[in-house]
Protein backbone atom coordinates (compact mmCIF):
# COMPACT_ATOMS: atom_id res chain seq x y z
CA UNK A 1 0.00 0.00 0.00
CA UNK A 2 2.65 1.93 1.05
CA UNK A 3 6.37 1.93 -0.84
CA UNK A 4 9.27 4.12 -0.20
CA UNK A 5 12.97 3.77 -1.78
CA UNK A 6 15.85 5.95 -0.79
CA UNK A 7 13.79 8.61 0.58
CA UNK A 8 15.86 12.09 1.12
CA UNK A 9 14.73 14.99 2.56
CA UNK A 10 16.78 18.29 2.69
CA UNK A 11 16.41 21.43 4.77
CA UNK A 12 18.87 23.63 2.95
CA UNK A 13 22.04 21.53 4.86
CA UNK A 14 19.71 19.75 7.18
CA UNK A 15 19.11 16.30 6.36
CA UNK A 16 16.05 15.38 7.93
CA UNK A 17 15.29 11.90 6.29
CA UNK A 18 18.42 10.29 5.50
CA UNK A 19 17.95 7.48 2.43
CA UNK A 20 14.73 5.49 4.20
CA UNK A 21 13.67 2.82 2.61
CA UNK A 22 9.87 0.39 3.60
CA UNK A 23 7.03 -0.86 3.00
CA UNK A 24 3.72 -1.02 4.29
CA UNK A 25 1.37 -3.64 2.92
CA UNK A 26 -2.42 -3.32 2.54
CA UNK A 27 -4.96 -3.65 5.72
CA UNK A 28 -1.61 -3.50 7.82
CA UNK A 29 -0.96 -1.31 11.06
CA UNK A 30 2.97 -0.03 10.90
CA UNK A 31 4.13 2.30 13.83
CA UNK A 32 7.02 4.71 12.78
CA UNK A 33 8.66 5.53 16.06
CA UNK A 34 11.78 7.17 17.03
CA UNK A 35 12.65 10.30 19.05
CA UNK A 36 12.24 14.11 19.01
CA UNK A 37 13.24 15.62 15.95
CA UNK A 38 14.16 12.11 13.69
CA UNK A 39 11.85 12.82 10.98
CA UNK A 40 8.73 10.75 11.20
CA UNK A 41 6.33 13.88 10.24
CA UNK A 42 8.51 14.91 7.51
CA UNK A 43 8.22 11.27 6.00
CA UNK A 44 4.43 11.63 6.51
CA UNK A 45 4.10 15.52 4.65
CA UNK A 46 5.86 13.67 2.05
CA UNK A 47 3.93 11.07 1.60
CA UNK A 48 0.50 13.20 1.81
CA UNK A 49 1.43 15.83 -0.44
CA UNK A 50 2.40 18.47 1.69
CA UNK A 51 5.93 18.47 0.42
CA UNK A 52 8.29 17.61 -2.16
CA UNK A 53 11.11 14.79 -1.35
CA UNK A 54 14.37 16.14 -2.38
CA UNK A 55 14.84 12.45 -3.83
CA UNK A 56 13.56 9.17 -3.48
CA UNK A 57 10.70 7.48 -4.42
CA UNK A 58 7.15 6.86 -2.88
CA UNK A 59 4.27 4.71 -4.12
CA UNK A 60 0.72 5.18 -2.18
CA UNK A 61 -1.79 2.59 -3.81
CA UNK A 62 0.87 2.31 -6.59
CA UNK A 63 0.47 6.37 -7.35
CA UNK A 64 3.51 8.94 -6.96
CA UNK A 65 1.93 11.84 -4.84
CA UNK A 66 3.95 14.05 -6.61
CA UNK A 67 2.77 13.22 -10.03
CA UNK A 68 -0.57 12.57 -9.04
CA UNK A 69 -1.49 14.82 -5.79
CA UNK A 70 -4.92 14.52 -6.15
CA UNK A 71 -5.46 10.21 -6.71
CA UNK A 72 -3.57 10.33 -3.92
CA UNK A 73 -5.13 12.60 -1.57
CA UNK A 74 -8.65 10.46 -2.23
CA UNK A 75 -6.89 7.39 -0.77
CA UNK A 76 -5.77 8.79 2.69
CA UNK A 77 -6.96 10.43 5.72
CA UNK A 78 -4.63 11.85 8.31
CA UNK A 79 -4.50 13.57 11.81
CA UNK A 80 -2.06 15.79 12.18
CA UNK A 81 0.28 16.42 14.74
CA UNK A 82 -0.08 20.13 14.48
CA UNK A 83 -3.56 21.68 15.10
CA UNK A 84 -5.28 22.00 11.89
CA UNK A 85 -8.55 22.96 13.24
CA UNK A 86 -10.70 26.61 12.18
CA UNK A 87 -10.89 27.85 15.32
CA UNK A 88 -13.71 30.68 14.24
CA UNK A 89 -15.90 27.57 13.46
CA UNK A 90 -17.93 25.58 15.54
CA UNK A 91 -17.19 21.83 16.24
CA UNK A 92 -19.99 20.73 13.60
CA UNK A 93 -18.99 23.32 10.83
CA UNK A 94 -15.57 21.61 11.09
CA UNK A 95 -16.87 18.66 10.69
CA UNK A 96 -18.87 19.50 7.84
CA UNK A 97 -16.10 21.34 6.16
CA UNK A 98 -14.32 17.99 6.21
CA UNK A 99 -17.18 16.16 4.74
CA UNK A 100 -17.43 18.05 1.85
CA UNK A 101 -13.26 17.95 0.97
CA UNK A 102 -14.15 14.50 0.90
CA UNK A 103 -17.32 14.27 -0.31
CA UNK A 104 -19.04 12.20 1.79
CA UNK A 105 -22.92 12.17 0.98
CA UNK A 106 -24.51 14.54 2.90
CA UNK A 107 -26.83 11.91 5.08
CA UNK A 108 -23.79 9.99 5.80
CA UNK A 109 -22.28 12.96 6.90
CA UNK A 110 -24.77 14.31 9.31
CA UNK A 111 -24.86 11.01 10.91
CA UNK A 112 -21.13 9.79 11.16
CA UNK A 113 -20.33 13.51 12.49
CA UNK A 114 -23.55 13.03 15.38
CA UNK A 115 -21.83 9.39 16.04
CA UNK A 116 -18.32 10.47 15.86
CA UNK A 117 -18.81 13.34 18.11
CA UNK A 118 -20.45 11.01 21.06
CA UNK A 119 -17.98 8.73 20.78
CA UNK A 120 -15.57 11.56 21.51
CA UNK A 121 -17.77 13.19 24.01
CA UNK A 122 -18.08 16.45 22.02
CA UNK A 123 -21.23 16.57 20.86
CA UNK A 124 -22.91 18.62 23.78
CA UNK A 125 -20.43 21.16 22.85
CA UNK A 126 -20.97 21.05 18.99
CA UNK A 127 -22.29 24.54 18.20
CA UNK A 128 -19.25 26.05 20.13
CA UNK A 129 -16.00 27.76 18.32
CA UNK A 130 -13.26 25.19 18.56
CA UNK A 131 -10.59 28.54 19.57
CA UNK A 132 -12.99 27.89 23.01
CA UNK A 133 -12.02 24.31 23.68
CA UNK A 134 -9.17 22.65 25.92
CA UNK A 135 -6.71 21.60 24.05
CA UNK A 136 -7.42 17.96 24.66
CA UNK A 137 -10.83 18.72 23.11
CA UNK A 138 -9.14 20.18 20.36
CA UNK A 139 -7.57 16.81 19.86
CA UNK A 140 -10.52 14.76 20.16
CA UNK A 141 -12.22 16.64 17.50
CA UNK A 142 -8.85 16.88 14.90
CA UNK A 143 -9.42 12.75 15.29
CA UNK A 144 -12.91 12.85 15.39
CA UNK A 145 -12.98 14.88 11.91
CA UNK A 146 -9.97 12.66 10.19
CA UNK A 147 -12.47 9.11 11.28
CA UNK A 148 -15.35 11.01 9.07
CA UNK A 149 -14.68 9.80 5.79
CA UNK A 150 -13.30 6.03 5.35
CA UNK A 151 -9.76 6.40 3.79
CA UNK A 152 -7.95 3.71 2.76
CA UNK A 153 -4.64 4.63 4.50
CA UNK A 154 -5.23 6.44 7.66
CA UNK A 155 -2.18 8.64 8.76
CA UNK A 156 -2.14 9.25 12.35
CA UNK A 157 0.99 11.89 13.62
CA UNK A 158 1.01 11.20 17.46
CA UNK A 159 -2.77 11.14 17.57
CA UNK A 160 -2.63 10.60 21.20
CA UNK A 161 -0.67 13.71 22.23
CA UNK A 162 -2.57 14.82 25.25
CA UNK A 163 -5.33 12.87 25.62
CA UNK A 164 -6.47 11.16 28.99
CA UNK A 165 -6.23 7.02 29.11
CA UNK A 166 -10.23 7.54 28.35
CA UNK A 167 -9.89 8.67 24.92
CA UNK A 168 -6.33 7.27 24.12
CA UNK A 169 -8.36 3.53 24.31
CA UNK A 170 -11.44 4.70 22.80
CA UNK A 171 -9.10 6.00 19.83
CA UNK A 172 -7.01 2.83 19.16
CA UNK A 173 -10.37 0.76 19.92
CA UNK A 174 -12.02 2.64 16.67
CA UNK A 175 -8.64 2.35 14.80
CA UNK A 176 -8.52 -1.32 15.57
CA UNK A 177 -12.25 -1.44 14.61
CA UNK A 178 -11.93 0.12 11.50
CA UNK A 179 -8.81 -1.95 10.41
CA UNK A 180 -9.91 -5.07 11.08
CA UNK A 181 -13.97 -4.42 9.51
CA UNK A 182 -12.83 -1.86 6.70
CA UNK A 183 -9.32 -3.20 5.71
CA UNK A 184 -7.81 0.27 6.73
CA UNK A 185 -4.09 0.36 6.01
CA UNK A 186 -2.95 2.41 9.22
CA UNK A 187 0.35 4.22 9.34
CA UNK A 188 1.47 6.00 13.18
CA UNK A 189 3.39 8.03 15.26
CA UNK A 190 3.56 7.86 18.97
CA UNK A 191 5.52 8.35 21.62
CA UNK A 192 4.16 5.37 23.78
CA UNK A 193 5.59 2.56 23.41
CA UNK A 194 2.35 0.39 25.41
CA UNK A 195 0.08 2.22 22.23
CA UNK A 196 2.86 0.97 19.87
CA UNK A 197 2.48 -2.64 21.52
CA UNK A 198 -1.08 -2.88 21.39
CA UNK A 199 -2.05 -1.82 17.69
CA UNK A 200 0.97 -2.05 15.54
CA UNK A 201 1.36 -5.39 13.67
CA UNK A 202 4.62 -3.92 12.24
CA UNK A 203 7.40 -0.84 13.85
CA UNK A 204 10.00 0.62 11.99
CA UNK A 205 12.46 2.55 14.42
CA UNK A 206 13.96 6.04 12.94
CA UNK A 207 16.56 8.04 14.35
CA UNK A 208 18.36 10.96 12.83
CA UNK A 209 16.45 10.74 10.00
CA UNK A 210 17.66 6.82 9.27
CA UNK A 211 16.09 3.58 9.88
CA UNK A 212 17.49 1.85 12.45
CA UNK A 213 15.45 -1.40 12.88
CA UNK A 214 12.19 -2.62 11.72
CA UNK A 215 9.75 -5.83 12.43
CA UNK A 216 6.96 -6.92 14.90
CA UNK A 217 7.21 -5.95 18.32
CA UNK A 218 8.65 -8.91 19.43
CA UNK A 219 10.95 -9.06 16.97
CA UNK A 220 12.24 -6.28 18.18
CA UNK A 221 12.55 -7.60 21.84
CA UNK A 222 14.23 -10.18 20.92
CA UNK A 223 16.84 -8.61 18.40
CA UNK A 224 17.75 -6.62 21.48
CA UNK A 225 17.20 -8.69 24.20
CA UNK A 226 15.25 -6.40 26.39
CA UNK A 227 11.21 -7.74 28.48
CA UNK A 228 9.51 -4.67 27.21
CA UNK A 229 9.31 -2.45 23.65
CA UNK A 230 10.67 1.04 25.47
CA UNK A 231 13.83 -1.02 26.53
CA UNK A 232 14.45 -2.18 23.06
CA UNK A 233 13.62 1.40 22.01
CA UNK A 234 15.81 3.15 24.11
CA UNK A 235 18.84 0.35 23.09
CA UNK A 236 18.08 1.03 19.51
CA UNK A 237 17.93 4.57 19.50
CA UNK A 238 20.43 5.29 22.94
CA UNK A 239 19.19 7.10 26.09
CA UNK A 240 20.35 10.72 25.68
CA UNK A 241 17.96 13.44 25.17
CA UNK A 242 17.54 15.27 21.94
CA UNK A 243 18.55 18.50 22.70
CA UNK A 244 16.94 19.49 19.46
CA UNK A 245 13.40 19.17 20.49
CA UNK A 246 10.57 19.71 18.16
CA UNK A 247 9.85 22.94 20.04
CA UNK A 248 13.35 24.93 19.92
CA UNK A 249 14.05 23.21 16.14
CA UNK A 250 10.14 25.58 15.60
CA UNK A 251 11.55 28.30 17.35
CA UNK A 252 15.03 28.39 15.13
CA UNK A 253 13.26 28.38 11.89
CA UNK A 254 10.21 31.26 13.20
CA UNK A 255 14.12 33.22 14.05
CA UNK A 256 15.91 32.31 11.07
CA UNK A 257 12.52 33.33 8.89
CA UNK A 258 12.16 36.83 10.47
CA UNK A 259 15.17 37.61 9.55
CA UNK A 260 14.80 36.80 5.80
CA UNK A 261 16.88 33.17 5.39
CA UNK A 262 14.05 31.27 4.11
CA UNK A 263 14.57 28.13 2.86
CA UNK B 1 -22.78 21.26 -1.19
CA UNK B 2 -19.33 22.48 -3.33
CA UNK B 3 -16.33 22.76 -2.05
CA UNK B 4 -16.89 26.40 -3.22
CA UNK B 5 -19.45 27.34 -1.59
CA UNK B 6 -18.25 25.77 2.08
CA UNK B 7 -15.01 28.16 1.70
CA UNK B 8 -17.01 31.15 0.59
CA UNK B 9 -19.80 30.66 3.38
CA UNK B 10 -16.50 30.23 5.77
CA UNK B 11 -15.28 33.77 5.03
CA UNK B 12 -18.68 35.01 5.34
CA UNK B 13 -19.45 33.46 9.10
CA UNK B 14 -16.16 34.35 9.97
CA UNK B 15 -16.50 38.22 9.61
CA UNK B 16 -19.83 38.00 10.77
CA UNK B 17 -18.82 36.66 14.25
CA UNK B 18 -15.90 39.14 14.34
CA UNK B 19 -18.14 42.03 15.00
CA UNK B 20 -15.37 44.19 16.97
CA UNK B 21 -13.50 44.02 13.69
CA UNK B 22 -16.38 44.94 11.62
CA UNK B 23 -16.78 48.38 13.83
CA UNK B 24 -12.84 48.61 13.69
CA UNK B 25 -12.47 48.89 10.09
CA UNK B 26 -15.17 50.85 9.26
CA UNK B 27 -13.24 53.60 11.55
CA UNK B 28 -10.25 53.75 9.34
CA UNK B 29 -12.86 55.09 6.20
CA UNK B 30 -14.95 57.27 8.75
CA UNK B 31 -11.76 58.91 9.96
CA UNK B 32 -10.63 59.98 6.03
CA UNK B 33 -14.41 61.09 5.21
CA UNK B 34 -14.31 63.27 7.96
CA UNK B 35 -11.26 64.53 8.33
CA UNK B 36 -10.17 65.13 4.36
CA UNK B 37 -14.09 65.60 3.41
CA UNK B 38 -14.65 68.28 6.08
CA UNK B 39 -11.02 69.25 6.51
CA UNK B 40 -9.61 69.73 2.59
CA UNK B 41 -13.42 70.90 1.28
CA UNK B 42 -12.81 74.50 1.60
CA UNK B 43 -9.50 74.64 -0.09
CA UNK B 44 -11.04 72.07 -2.79
CA UNK B 45 -14.06 74.59 -3.26
CA UNK B 46 -11.74 77.41 -3.40
CA UNK B 47 -9.56 75.85 -6.22
CA UNK B 48 -12.48 75.91 -8.32
CA UNK B 49 -13.12 71.86 -7.94
CA UNK B 50 -16.88 71.79 -6.59
CA UNK B 51 -17.87 69.63 -2.66
CA UNK B 52 -14.53 67.15 -1.85
CA UNK B 53 -17.05 65.34 0.04
CA UNK B 54 -18.90 64.19 -2.89
CA UNK B 55 -15.74 64.05 -4.91
CA UNK B 56 -13.63 61.76 -1.97
CA UNK B 57 -16.76 59.76 -1.41
CA UNK B 58 -16.34 57.14 -4.32
CA UNK B 59 -12.43 57.17 -3.52
CA UNK B 60 -13.14 56.43 0.37
CA UNK B 61 -15.29 53.42 -0.80
CA UNK B 62 -12.63 52.01 -3.21
CA UNK B 63 -10.15 52.31 -0.22
CA UNK B 64 -12.17 50.38 1.86
CA UNK B 65 -12.93 47.42 -0.62
CA UNK B 66 -9.20 47.45 -1.06
CA UNK B 67 -8.03 46.87 2.23
CA UNK B 68 -10.99 44.97 3.08
CA UNK B 69 -10.15 42.25 0.18
CA UNK B 70 -6.40 42.58 0.65
CA UNK B 71 -6.73 41.78 4.31
CA UNK B 72 -9.39 38.74 3.80
CA UNK B 73 -7.26 37.36 0.96
CA UNK B 74 -4.15 37.33 3.12
CA UNK B 75 -5.96 35.45 5.58
CA UNK B 76 -4.49 32.64 4.30
CA UNK B 77 -1.24 33.40 6.54
CA UNK B 78 -3.89 33.03 9.40
CA UNK B 79 -4.97 29.61 8.35
CA UNK B 80 -1.20 28.76 7.84
CA UNK B 81 -0.28 30.14 10.94
CA UNK B 82 -2.96 28.06 12.89
CA UNK B 83 -2.78 25.07 10.80
CA UNK B 84 -6.08 25.09 9.21
CA UNK B 85 -4.26 25.04 5.63
CA UNK B 86 -2.96 22.14 6.05
CA UNK B 87 -6.65 20.69 5.87
CA UNK B 88 -7.55 22.00 3.14
CA UNK B 89 -4.25 21.58 1.44
CA UNK B 90 -4.28 17.89 1.79
CA UNK B 91 -8.07 17.43 0.71
CA UNK B 92 -8.76 15.65 -2.57
CA UNK B 93 -10.37 18.60 -3.92
CA UNK B 94 -8.73 20.59 -7.29
CA UNK B 95 -6.62 23.50 -5.24
CA UNK B 96 -8.04 26.08 -8.01
CA UNK B 97 -11.55 25.50 -6.38
CA UNK B 98 -10.31 26.32 -2.53
CA UNK B 99 -8.77 29.33 -4.38
CA UNK B 100 -11.72 30.15 -5.95
CA UNK B 101 -13.89 29.58 -2.30
CA UNK B 102 -11.67 32.30 -0.51
CA UNK B 103 -11.31 34.91 -2.96
CA UNK B 104 -15.04 34.94 -3.51
CA UNK B 105 -15.71 34.53 0.05
CA UNK B 106 -12.93 37.80 0.31
CA UNK B 107 -14.55 39.52 -2.29
CA UNK B 108 -17.95 39.61 -0.94
CA UNK B 109 -16.80 41.03 2.53
CA UNK B 110 -15.18 43.60 0.96
CA UNK B 111 -18.29 44.33 -0.89
CA UNK B 112 -20.36 44.34 2.63
CA UNK B 113 -17.47 46.69 3.86
CA UNK B 114 -18.11 48.75 0.68
CA UNK B 115 -21.69 48.95 1.11
CA UNK B 116 -21.91 50.14 5.13
CA UNK B 117 -19.09 53.04 4.15
CA UNK B 118 -21.41 53.96 1.27
CA UNK B 119 -23.82 54.39 3.37
CA UNK B 120 -21.84 56.71 6.08
CA UNK B 121 -21.08 58.66 3.09
CA UNK B 122 -24.79 58.85 2.44
CA UNK B 123 -26.03 60.05 6.00
CA UNK B 124 -22.32 62.37 5.70
CA UNK B 125 -23.81 64.19 2.69
CA UNK B 126 -22.81 62.36 -0.47
CA UNK B 127 -25.22 61.66 -3.26
CA UNK B 128 -25.53 60.44 -6.47
CA UNK B 129 -25.94 61.70 -9.45
CA UNK B 130 -27.74 59.26 -11.65
CA UNK B 131 -29.78 56.37 -9.74
CA UNK B 132 -29.78 54.60 -12.66
CA UNK B 133 -26.07 54.10 -12.65
CA UNK B 134 -26.25 52.37 -9.45
CA UNK B 135 -26.01 48.99 -10.58
CA UNK B 136 -22.83 50.17 -12.57
CA UNK B 137 -20.99 51.43 -10.03
CA UNK B 138 -21.55 48.07 -7.78
CA UNK B 139 -20.03 46.34 -10.82
CA UNK B 140 -17.15 48.36 -10.34
CA UNK B 141 -16.94 47.71 -6.43
CA UNK B 142 -17.14 43.97 -7.26
CA UNK B 143 -14.34 44.13 -9.69
CA UNK B 144 -12.29 46.34 -7.82
CA UNK B 145 -13.17 43.31 -4.76
CA UNK B 146 -12.30 40.30 -6.55
CA UNK B 147 -9.04 41.47 -8.28
CA UNK B 148 -7.29 42.42 -4.51
CA UNK B 149 -8.66 39.43 -3.32
CA UNK B 150 -7.18 37.46 -6.07
CA UNK B 151 -3.99 39.52 -4.63
CA UNK B 152 -3.96 38.78 -1.21
CA UNK B 153 -4.50 35.35 -2.00
CA UNK B 154 -1.70 35.09 -4.20
CA UNK B 155 0.73 36.95 -1.80
CA UNK B 156 -0.81 34.73 0.68
CA UNK B 157 0.48 32.21 -0.57
CA UNK B 158 3.57 33.38 -1.84
CA UNK B 159 4.74 34.71 1.62
CA UNK B 160 4.82 32.35 4.57
CA UNK B 161 5.02 34.15 7.82
CA UNK B 162 2.55 37.47 9.27
CA UNK B 163 6.05 39.56 9.26
CA UNK B 164 5.47 39.92 5.04
CA UNK B 165 1.87 41.10 6.08
CA UNK B 166 3.09 44.42 7.13
CA UNK B 167 5.51 44.90 4.17
CA UNK B 168 3.13 44.37 1.81
CA UNK B 169 1.42 46.70 3.72
CA UNK B 170 3.57 49.28 3.49
CA UNK B 171 5.38 48.64 0.38
CA UNK B 172 2.38 47.71 -2.00
CA UNK B 173 -1.22 48.45 -0.57
CA UNK B 174 -0.26 51.98 0.55
CA UNK B 175 1.15 53.15 -2.29
CA UNK B 176 -1.55 51.01 -4.31
CA UNK B 177 -4.35 53.42 -2.25
CA UNK B 178 -2.18 56.38 -2.66
CA UNK B 179 -1.74 56.72 -6.26
CA UNK B 180 -5.05 55.61 -7.32
CA UNK B 181 -6.53 59.20 -7.52
CA UNK B 182 -9.34 58.07 -4.31
CA UNK B 183 -8.01 61.41 -2.86
CA UNK B 184 -7.00 63.53 -5.16
CA UNK B 185 -8.10 64.17 -9.46
CA UNK B 186 -5.78 62.49 -11.25
CA UNK B 187 -5.34 65.24 -14.16
CA UNK B 188 -2.79 68.12 -14.31
CA UNK B 189 -0.16 65.75 -12.74
CA UNK B 190 3.79 66.25 -13.21
CA UNK B 191 4.62 63.91 -15.72
CA UNK B 192 6.08 60.93 -13.65
CA UNK B 193 3.29 60.59 -11.31
CA UNK B 194 0.61 60.59 -14.11
CA UNK B 195 2.30 57.56 -15.68
CA UNK B 196 2.52 55.79 -12.36
CA UNK B 197 -1.18 56.54 -11.35
CA UNK B 198 -1.49 54.86 -15.05
CA UNK B 199 -0.17 51.20 -13.91
CA UNK B 200 -2.09 51.42 -10.61
CA UNK B 201 -5.11 48.92 -10.97
CA UNK B 202 -6.75 50.41 -8.09
CA UNK B 203 -6.83 54.35 -10.08
CA UNK B 204 -9.13 52.22 -12.97
CA UNK B 205 -11.69 50.81 -10.31
CA UNK B 206 -11.92 54.65 -8.57
CA UNK B 207 -12.24 56.11 -11.91
CA UNK B 208 -15.26 53.53 -12.84
CA UNK B 209 -16.92 54.47 -9.08
CA UNK B 210 -16.52 58.13 -9.81
CA UNK B 211 -17.65 58.04 -13.04
CA UNK B 212 -20.92 55.79 -12.36
CA UNK B 213 -21.54 57.80 -8.76
CA UNK B 214 -20.84 61.12 -9.35
CA UNK B 215 -19.96 61.51 -13.56
CA UNK B 216 -16.62 62.29 -13.59
CA UNK B 217 -14.27 60.65 -15.66
CA UNK B 218 -10.67 60.06 -16.00
CA UNK B 219 -9.87 57.43 -18.54
CA UNK B 220 -13.13 56.51 -19.65
CA UNK B 221 -15.67 53.55 -18.44
CA UNK B 222 -14.49 51.23 -21.36
CA UNK B 223 -10.80 51.79 -20.09
CA UNK B 224 -11.84 50.99 -16.48
CA UNK B 225 -13.46 47.95 -17.08
CA UNK B 226 -10.98 46.57 -19.46
CA UNK B 227 -8.13 47.06 -17.43
CA UNK B 228 -10.10 45.93 -14.15
CA UNK B 229 -11.18 42.66 -16.02
CA UNK B 230 -7.80 41.71 -17.61
CA UNK B 231 -5.98 42.55 -14.28
CA UNK B 232 -8.42 40.21 -12.42
CA UNK B 233 -8.05 37.49 -14.84
CA UNK B 234 -4.39 37.45 -14.47
CA UNK B 235 -3.91 37.62 -10.88
CA UNK B 236 -6.43 34.49 -10.58
CA UNK B 237 -4.48 32.22 -12.61
CA UNK B 238 -1.19 33.86 -10.82
CA UNK B 239 -3.23 33.17 -7.71
CA UNK B 240 -4.00 29.49 -8.56
CA UNK B 241 -0.96 28.84 -9.50
CA UNK B 242 0.95 29.99 -6.61
CA UNK B 243 -1.94 28.17 -4.38
CA UNK B 244 -1.20 25.06 -5.84
CA UNK B 245 2.50 25.08 -5.40
CA UNK B 246 2.25 25.92 -1.30
CA UNK B 247 3.86 22.97 0.54
CA UNK B 248 3.43 22.78 4.49
N1 LIG C 1 10.26 23.24 7.33
C1 LIG C 1 11.40 22.88 7.96
N2 LIG C 1 12.50 23.62 7.83
C2 LIG C 1 13.65 23.26 8.44
N3 LIG C 1 13.80 22.18 9.22
C3 LIG C 1 12.72 21.39 9.39
C4 LIG C 1 11.47 21.70 8.77
N4 LIG C 1 10.58 20.74 9.12
C5 LIG C 1 11.26 19.89 9.92
N5 LIG C 1 12.55 20.26 10.08
C6 LIG C 1 13.57 19.56 10.86
O1 LIG C 1 13.60 18.22 10.46
C7 LIG C 1 13.83 17.36 11.56
C8 LIG C 1 12.75 16.30 11.61
O2 LIG C 1 11.54 16.91 12.01
P1 LIG C 1 10.18 16.08 12.15
O3 LIG C 1 9.13 17.03 12.43
O4 LIG C 1 10.05 15.19 10.98
O5 LIG C 1 10.50 15.22 13.45
P2 LIG C 1 9.57 14.15 14.18
O6 LIG C 1 10.24 12.83 14.05
O7 LIG C 1 8.19 14.26 13.71
O8 LIG C 1 9.72 14.65 15.69
P3 LIG C 1 8.63 14.75 16.87
O9 LIG C 1 8.61 13.45 17.56
O10 LIG C 1 9.21 15.80 17.75
O11 LIG C 1 7.34 15.14 16.24
C9 LIG C 1 13.90 18.25 12.79
O12 LIG C 1 15.24 18.46 13.11
C10 LIG C 1 13.25 19.52 12.34
O13 LIG C 1 13.82 20.62 12.99
MG1 LIG D 1 6.45 14.79 14.47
Amino acid sequence: MIQVKNLVKKFGEFTAVDHISFEVGRGEIFAFLGPNGAGKTTTIKMLTTLLRPTSGTLEIDGLDPGAHPNEVRKRFGIVFQDPSLDGDMTAWENMEIHGVFYHVPRKVRVERTEQLLRLFELWERRNDQVKLFSGGMKRRLEIARGLLHTPKILFLDEPTLGLDPQTRNQLWTHVKYLNQTEGVTVFLTTHYMDEAERVAQRIAIIDHGKIVAEGSPEELKRQTGKESLEDAFLVLTGSTVREESATNADQMRQMAKMWGNRR
Amino acid sequence: MSVIYVLWLRELKRYIRSRAQIVASLGQPLLYLVALGFGLGPVFQKAGQGNYVQFVAPGIIAMTVLFSSIFSGMGLLWDRQFGFLKETLVAPVPRVEVMLGKVLGAATVAMIQGLLVAIVCFIAGFRVVDVKAVPAALLFMGLIACLFSALGTAIGSAIENIQGFQLVMNFLVMPIFFLSGALFPLSNLPGVLSVVTRLDPLAYGVDGLRTTLIGISHFGLAADLSVLVVITTILLFTGSYLFSKIQA
